[in-house]
């Protein structure tokens, strides 16, 4: 085995047995912390797909955490009021139909914005998939009929076959396993000649499209598969927080999945899981000791950005000796 | 009619603040190219320190020359300090760099002044309102604030049209690189746009701020309308800025004013009232996309 896929190994190993030493070590707020981090690390994962190797800085990646969070919610939401979504469509509290849902939706948004910021590039393509996430938030706060500004309330995590999904461990092994296979998922799909073509598109556009290659369609296939990332990441921080809200899809939670995509080190596949456990432990941590913890993570993010090349990854690898 | 009229005034106002903003930005967009997101922070600062001053000398006419000159110092500091550095980076860096000077700035702001919204009262001269049309009260606050905007812009467009500084302002926005290789001090010019921009942004924060709430977070929620004028307008042009300006203003508000009325002649009331206020948020970025996929670089966009 690779000294890589080892490493690999040994972490997940120690991400399961994250409840056991949470109980042991009286720390319960564990679970929670590595649980969101995981979350947070698919979602600036799937960004980063489209970031780092498609060289595509879209604004608006929120919008897309917050669809696929608001299906579970939608559908919740008609399962306990046993009413239908449109009148048609029965709720549900079944997570082998809501995840796969979360992620369709999640795709069809990615689709119609994609399919029209893609047409601009450079400052306007930043600006116009901010627009777009925007007005899906604006759409949502004034859906009072989803609680509006307030969000939806999931009084019980989606059910699987089988498993108690009310025990905190059991939820939090379930998003162990969905992390893992979107991490393979995802290591494939960068090495893939799909992969190898978005990364071509990002270093030289014209020579991709002089050597034959329709750059618009798969920027946009490109584009589509990372809102269908960032949705399924949306489903399950609305099933483990068991709430829905409006504030998934501000536009600083967009830029706090870019900080997250640069902390770790963009256009790497690990890299944006280490951003998400640096930022949210810097967060939670920070926050511990002073109120003004926005003022230190500012800091940080400045040093960061103007300082270092391949934010903390390529800081690892810089003291490893490695390239 | 009457409430027309009032509320395209109002539109007015809110057009030449978003003006006064998105001409420093759409400069420093054009001849810099860097995306600023910070350029609301300097709004938020002018109106902090031009309201805090006024509220401590008693006098709006000493907190607007102070909260000037200090938000153009910190504009200068910002620029000297940060964003030259960003200039030769992408726009990755640069949204990242100015989306933590934002973090920063807000914090400061918390640290120095609290969390409490700062309130002030209208200048004495200004604190009546005039009769502008038979059974229609404008307060003469409002009034000075557009008229101030459009002078500004008049003056503005003398600076860059008349003037040899403008002159290479112009240059700089159609090609950086020409304009440096014929030996213009590039770094000094960059560090006066910016200053400028800063004391614009400045303006519009102290003007603001007998009207909007003063508090943290207020540079954020303009700054992304500000962009989307930028945007609309075409980066790098001041006319653009203008005419997007008012235009979004205007829309913006009669959005606002209207649209929960229109739907609460369908359906319920509090429903009507979400649905439209939500509804008329989403009115300018909507606009700015249909903007950009018929024009992909915005109406007047310069170097173009």
């Amino acid at each position: 085995m690779r000294k890589e896929n080892i490493g690999l190994v040994v972490l997940l190993l120690l991400l399961i047995a994250v409840p056991f030493i949470a109980e042991m070590t009286g720390q319960l707020s564990l679970i929670r912390l590595v649980g969101q981090i995981l979350i947070f690390g698919i979602a600036a994962s799937s960004l980063n797909f489209i970031l780092g190797y498609g060289g595509m800085i879209s604004f608006g990646h929120a919008a897309f955490f917050g669809v696929g969070g608001y299906v579970v919610g939608v559908m919740y939401h008609h399962f306990d009021q046993g009413t239908a979504f449109l009148g048609i469509i029965p709720g549900t509290d079944q997570m082998l139909v809501t995840l796969p849902l979360a992620i369709v939706v999640a795709g069809l948004a990615a689709a119609l914005v994609g399919a029209l910021s893609l047409r601009t590039s450079g400052v306007q393509f930043i600006m116009i998939t901010l627009a777009f996430a925007q007005m899906f938030f604006f759409l949502v706060v004034s859906l009072k009929t989803y609680g509006g500004e307030d969000g939806i309330m999931v009084r019980r995590t989606n059910d699987l076959p089988f498993l108690n999904m009310r025990d905190k461990a059991t939820l939090y092994w379930v998003i162990v396993c969905v992390t893992a296979v979107y991490f393979l998922a995802m290591r494939r799909l960068v090495h893939s000649s799909f992969g190898a073509i978005i990364a071509g598109i990002r270093q030289n556009e014209r020579r991709m499209a002089a050597l034959g290659i329709s750059t618009y369609r798969y920027k946009l296939v490109a584009f589509v598969l990372s809102g269908m990332g960032a949705g399924l990441a949306g489903a399950l921080m609305v099933n483990f927080l068991r709430f829905a809200s409006p504030d998934m899809m501000h536009w600083t939670r967009s830029g706090e999945l870019m900080i997250m995509v640069i902390l770790g080190g963009v256009g790497t596949v690990i890299g944006p899981f280490i951003g998400a456990a640096a930022l949210v432990a810097l967060e939670t941590n920070i926050a511990r000791w002073t109120e003004h913890w926005h003022l230190y993570i500012g800091l940080i993010l400045l040093v960061v950005v103007l300082a270092t090349k391949g934010g903390i990854l390529g800081l690892i690898r810089k003291v490893g000796g490695r390239k | 009619m009457v409430l027309i009229v009032e509320q395209l005034l109002n539109g007015l106002q809110y057009g030449v603040t978003l003006f006064l903003l998105a001409a420093g930005l759409t400069l420093i967009f054009g001849i810099m190219g860097v995306i600023n997101l910070a350029h609301g922070a300097l709004y938020m600062i002018g109106a902090f320190v031009g309201t805090w001053v006024a509220l401590q000398s008693g006098s709006f006419w000493i907190g607007l020359p102070v909260g000037l000159a200090v938000t153009a110092a910190v504009g200068v500091a910002m620029e000297v300090g940060i964003i030259r550095r960003l200039y030769a980076r992408d726009h990755l860096d640069q949204v990242l760099a100015t989306f933590a000077l934002i973090l920063i700035f807000n914090e400061a702001m918390v640290l120095i002044f609290g969390r409490r919204p700062l309130r002030t009262n209208l200048p004495e001269i200004f604190s009546g309102s005039v009769e502008i049309m038979p059974g229609l009260p404008y307060p003469i606050y409002r009034l000075f604030v557009i008229v101030v905007g459009l002078l500004v812009a008049l003056g503005l467009y003398i600076l860059i049209n008349k003037t040899r500084v403008g002159m290479l302002v112009r240059a700089g926005a159609t090609n950086r690189a020409m304009v440096q290789a014929l030996g213009v001090d590039i770094g000094r010019l960059y560090t006066v746009v910016f200053a400028l921009g800063a004391l614009l942004a400045g303006l519009a924060g102290i003007m603001a701020s007998p009207i909007v709430s003063v508090q943290v977070g207020m540079g954020e929620e303009i700054i992304l309308a500000t962009f989307v004028v930028v945007v609309i307008g075409g980066v790098g042009s001041v006319k653009g800025a203008f005419i997007a300006g008012l235009l979004l203003g205007m829309i913006d508000t009669m959005l606002r004013a209207f649209l929960p009325r229109v739907l609460a002649g369908f359906m319920d009331g509090s429903d009507a009232q979400a649905l439209g206020s939500g509804v008329s948020s989403m009115g300018i970025y909507l606009m700015m996309a249909l903007v950009l996929l018929i024009r992909p670089r915005g109406l007047f966009a310069a170097g173009a």
